[in-house]
């Protein structure tokens, strides 16, 4: 048990979600018959869902800093309803709409940030404003009217990898791609593992990074071949290569940048932050600029996904951004939570709403089982909290952990 | 103990913690009637102690008896031990601002009649309770209108509401002034004669020499020792020895100071309070700090002292209204804290866990959180830098810690203290204002950082210490300016101060006398 503890926990404190979306794949997988883990269904919860994760990234440096962000569907409305018209009636092409959709998203952060950073209005009163002025603004914008959009644009929402090199019967690029993250992160780990030594930390035994490198590693191989070997045609989405590039670059500025410190330190504790001479109006504006630019990211992908841009897209989608932060393990309270953890927690409640639908459960169920699994997340991470531990990881390894405490425990009382 | 039988017993008290034993098989026996104090550093193991008493730690998860008036007890939480007698007010005071002072005392023990609250007796009640406390104040008060000294009061009456037998006192002159800390200890003595039997923690041996009849201390979740004072007199390099398992000769180490030329002079600074822009905190205040020198700066709570330090630290408090800065021979205008730490100045602030410390970091992340360009290259840290120069200060200022990736709230308030500390040292500051930098500190910890301030200044560097323990400031500073209301009063050489110069410049004020004016 011990081993396991070791070998899941350790640095990757998202283990509890982790064993929680296998626990839901493996579920669905059996009850739907195989049909979760068909290829085509596997690029379909990618596909489906990039664009709320997308969300889920920038709102999980919202919640960390100690905000909330209601606006980014209205926002992501907005930026999609400008683009289309702007394709449309222009006749821009489409790399200059997307470079249009993502400044209109740092001017509405900015507005937002403004007030919140620099005016210090509560982010809620001010992104529940922005919620409903951007929602206006994109029917006001659009007429209320659908806008479709030309084909060259509907590529980072609908399109796949190209097929080239010989023929394998499998997408040859998205092997490749499987194959280059599998060997950077087994690189990266055993880099990192001799640094750690270098310094003389704690680094664990050898043979449980190896497992779980594999049981990654294998995992990571496994979705490539999948999507690899669906319908012809279809490989790894560009919606979810967008989405795995923004993984990487925002876990990496949350960990690893000065900025991304600074964030957890005003979410932490502000004044202290402000004392060690954090500027947290700074931060707080970036934080909340971040967001919407994030947010018309994701309207793009998703108007790119459906064609057109309407004037009730987005509707809901703050919801969904949130509930995937908090399932990921973020506090309420701000200062904790994590990248990565935020997608792995959307991740899960797309394979649950995917799971339901083919189990043919309707919409009603589905909302109220999703309801439910939200309210279970963080009532578990409240109840941590109040056991001392961090997050929701805690609760799930806590049964190996309890059991080697008290080991422990006995051992002294024997000695003693 | 052969008088009358012991009000409380505690035998044989373990309890475990994973991974730690925070109480390892300890007893203690306080005598009805008596006020018995309970000493040790911070993490030996008091908290815990009367967690377990007044049930925070309910039965069954520790090992031990406790017998209470006679008969074994076994609470469950707060509310079984309070229904026996027992009232614990802690350090951090459970009161709730908004509400008046007799809502307060009677929250969650309502006067009803038929279920409603009976205001009339309710108000009735909190005035003999507090006439009881010698308190002056009309029950329907706020209490975030009263000073702390006097909500330290409120929350004594509201255990003598509840019919108390045994009042336990976590710190509680902590946050007091040496007034208020006077009328409590006349309070505690009083409810003795009153048949109230009172433990009282305390860092302040002084306050323990005065009024304990007995002294337990313990060490390392250990008892040390029960000093009986009625069987001879216990003074505090006793009691200090017990603390620390050994004898402190000397509290303050050696230092002769080689002090420079003036490194650090303002002139004329004033500053308003944030909110009320026509009330001055700090008035037209000049002072210089030398090179290699340490400076103190004595002064009540609500001098200014805190508030002349914050503004001088890049305008971090109030509004700044005038004044002059030379750091180094250059006039220099540091209007926000960046500005501050860039050009060498750190602060230590008086509040560490509300200013000092995001309890969620640990030690490393801590440690370089003020500076962390120096450990980062095009904005991206150098996590290897990071650690080395975290374990550098561990080891420099013997943090105990596991490692440096352990959490800085399961940590004691002295190697807490460390760790700020050591956030500010890796600044390299010129000019290191520390305030209240001994605060809540056990004895050994404190020796410690005196020791890592002489060291500072032997270094070259200019100490600021503001302090309200006046033994300390003058064991420690070479030089000392009092502050009262706003306005610095007196600045006196090591040779010429004593406790009685001081606390006359500290109360001296210049226009309207106060009711402090008596001291």
């Amino acid at each position: 048990m011990n081993k396991l503890k070791e070998i899941f926990g350790g640095d990757t404190r998202q283990f509890g979600m982790i064993f929680a979306l296998v626990f839901l794949i493996v579920l669905f997988q059996v009850l739907t018959d195989g049909l979760t883990l068909d290829p085509g269904n596997v690029i379909n919860i990618f596909q489906g869902n990039s664009y709320i994760l997308v969300m889920a990234i920038g709102m999980v440096l919202v919640i960390i800093a100690g905000h909330i962000d209601l606006s980014v569907g209205s926002v992501a409305a907005f930026a999609g309803i400008v683009v289309a018209i702007a394709m449309r009636d222009w006749g821009i092409p489409w790399f200059v709409g997307i470079l249009l959709g993502l400044v209109i998203g740092a001017l509405v952060g900015a507005w937002q940030g403004f007030w919140v950073a620099f005016i210090g209005i509560p982010a809620f009163i001010v992104t529940l404003a922005g919620m409903l002025i951007f929602r206006g603004a994109n029917q006001w914008v659009g007429k209320s009217n659908t806008v479709p959009v030309d084909e060259s644009f509907q590529t980072i929402g609908a399109g796949y990898l190209p097929e080239v090199g010989p023929k394998t019967g499998y997408n040859n690029l998205t092997i490749l791609i499987g194959l280059l993250l599998c060997a950077a992160l087994i690189g990266g780990a055993v880099r990192n593992r001799r640094n750690q030594a270098r310094i003389g930390a704690d680094v664990g035994p050898a043979s449980v990074m190896w497992i779980r490198l594999g049981l990654i590693t294998v995992a990571i191989l496994a979705v490539a071949m999948l999507m690899a070997s669906g319908r012809r045609g279809t490989s790894l989405p560009i919606s979810a290569l967008i989405l795995g590039a923004l993984v990487l670059l925002y876990g990496f500025i949350s960990t690893r940048t000065i900025i991304g410190r600074h964030v957890y330190a005003v979410g932490g504790n502000r004044h202290a932050a402000e004392l060690s001479g954090v500027r947290s109006k700074r931060v707080n504006f970036l934080v909340m600029m971040n967001m919407s630019i994030l947010a018309s990211l994701a309207g793009m992908m998703f108007v790119a996904r459906s064609n057109a841009s309407g004037p009730f897209d987005g509707v809901g989608w703050e919801l969904d951004a949130i509930a995937a932060v908090f399932i990921g393990g973020a506090a309420v309270t701000g200062g904790v939570g994590t990248v990565v953890g935020a997608v792995i927690g959307g991740l899960v409640m797309a394979v649950l709403n995917n799971g339901l639908q083919l189990l043919g459960v309707g919409a009603d169920m589905t909302q109220i089982i999703k309801g439910l699994v939200l309210l279970a997340a963080v009532a578990f991470d409240v109840y941590n909290k109040s056991q001392g531990r961090r997050s929701i990881t805690g609760l799930l390894t806590q049964n190996f952990g309890r059991r080697a405490t008290q080991d422990t425990t006995e051992t002294v009382k024997q000695e003693s | 103990m052969v008088d009358a039988a012991p009000i409380l017993e505690m035998t044989a008290i373990t309890k475990t913690f994973p991974g730690v034993k925070a109480l390892d098989n300890v007893t203690l026996t306080v005598r009805r009637g008596d006020v018995h104090a309970i000493c040790g550093e911070n993490g030996a193991g008091k908290s815990t102690l009367m967690k377990v008493l007044s049930g925070v730690h309910p039965h069954g998860t520790y090992d031990g008896t406790i017998r209470f008036n006679g008969a074994d007890v076994t609470f469950n939480n707060i509310r079984d031990s309070e229904h026996a007698g027992i009232v614990i007010i802690h350090q951090e005071l459970a009161l709730i601002p908004e509400l008046s002072i007799a809502e307060n005392i009677f929250l969650g023990n309502e006067e009803t009649k038929n279920g409603v609250i009976d205001w009339v007796r309710t108000n009735n009640r909190a005035r003999e309770l507090l006439a009881r406390v010698g308190l002056v104040e009309d029950p329907e008060t706020p209490i975030k209108n009263i000073g702390v000294g006097k909500q330290q009061l409120v929350e004594i009456a509201k255990a003598l509401a509840k019919d108390v037998q045994l009042l336990i006192l976590d710190e509680p002159t902590a946050a007091l002034n040496e007034d208020d800390s006077r009328h409590l200890l006349d309070l505690i003595r009083g409810l003795q004669g009153k048949g109230i039997t009172s433990i009282m923690i305390s860092h302040k041996l002084n306050e323990i020499e005065a009024i304990a009849d007995a002294i337990t201390i313990i060490r390392d979740g250990q008892t040390v020792e029960t000093l009986d004072v009625r069987e001879g007199a216990v003074d505090e390099d006793r009691i200090i020895r017990g603390m620390v398992g050994r004898s402190l000769e000397s509290r303050f180490p050696d230092h002769t100071p080689e002090i420079g030329e003036v490194m650090f002079e303002v002139k004329d600074w004033t500053v308003a309070h944030p909110q009320v822009p026509d009330r001055l905190v700090a008035k037209q205040s000049s002072f210089f700090v030398r090179r290699g020198e340490i400076v103190g700066f004595a002064g009540l709570m609500g001098s200014g002292r805190t508030e002349l330090m914050r503004s001088i630290f890049g305008h971090s408090y109030g509004t700044w209204l005038g004044g002059e800065m030379t750091l180094n021979g250059k006039k220099v205008d540091l209007r926000n804290v960046p500005a501050a730490i860039d050009a060498g100045i750190g602060y230590l602030t008086e509040d560490r866990k509300s200013l000092g410390l995001n309890l969620l970091d640990d030690i490393k992340t801590t440690t370089v959180s003020a500076k962390l360009k120096k450990i980062a290259h095009n904005f991206v840290i150098d996590r290897r830098a990071e650690h080395s120069a975290a374990d550098d200060y561990r080891k420099a200022l013997r943090t105990k810690t596991p490692n440096v990736d352990y959490g800085v709230a399961k940590l004691s308030g002295g190697n807490q203290q460390k760790v700020v500390l050591a956030k500010w040292l890796f600044t390299d500051p010129d000019l290191l204002i520390l305030d209240e930098p001994t605060r809540g500190i056990d004895v050994g910890a404190k020796f410690e950082i005196y020791g890592i301030i002489q060291r500072l200044a032997n270094e070259g560097k200019g100490v600021i210490v503001v302090s309200s323990e006046l033994p300390e400031l003058l064991g420690l500073s070479d030089r000392i300016y009092t502050i009262s209301e706003g306005r610095i009063t007196g600045v006196l050489d090591k040779g010429h101060a004593d406790q009685e110069s001081l606390m006359r410049l500290m109360t001296k004020t210049s226009t309207t006398p106060t009711p402090k004016d008596a001291a």
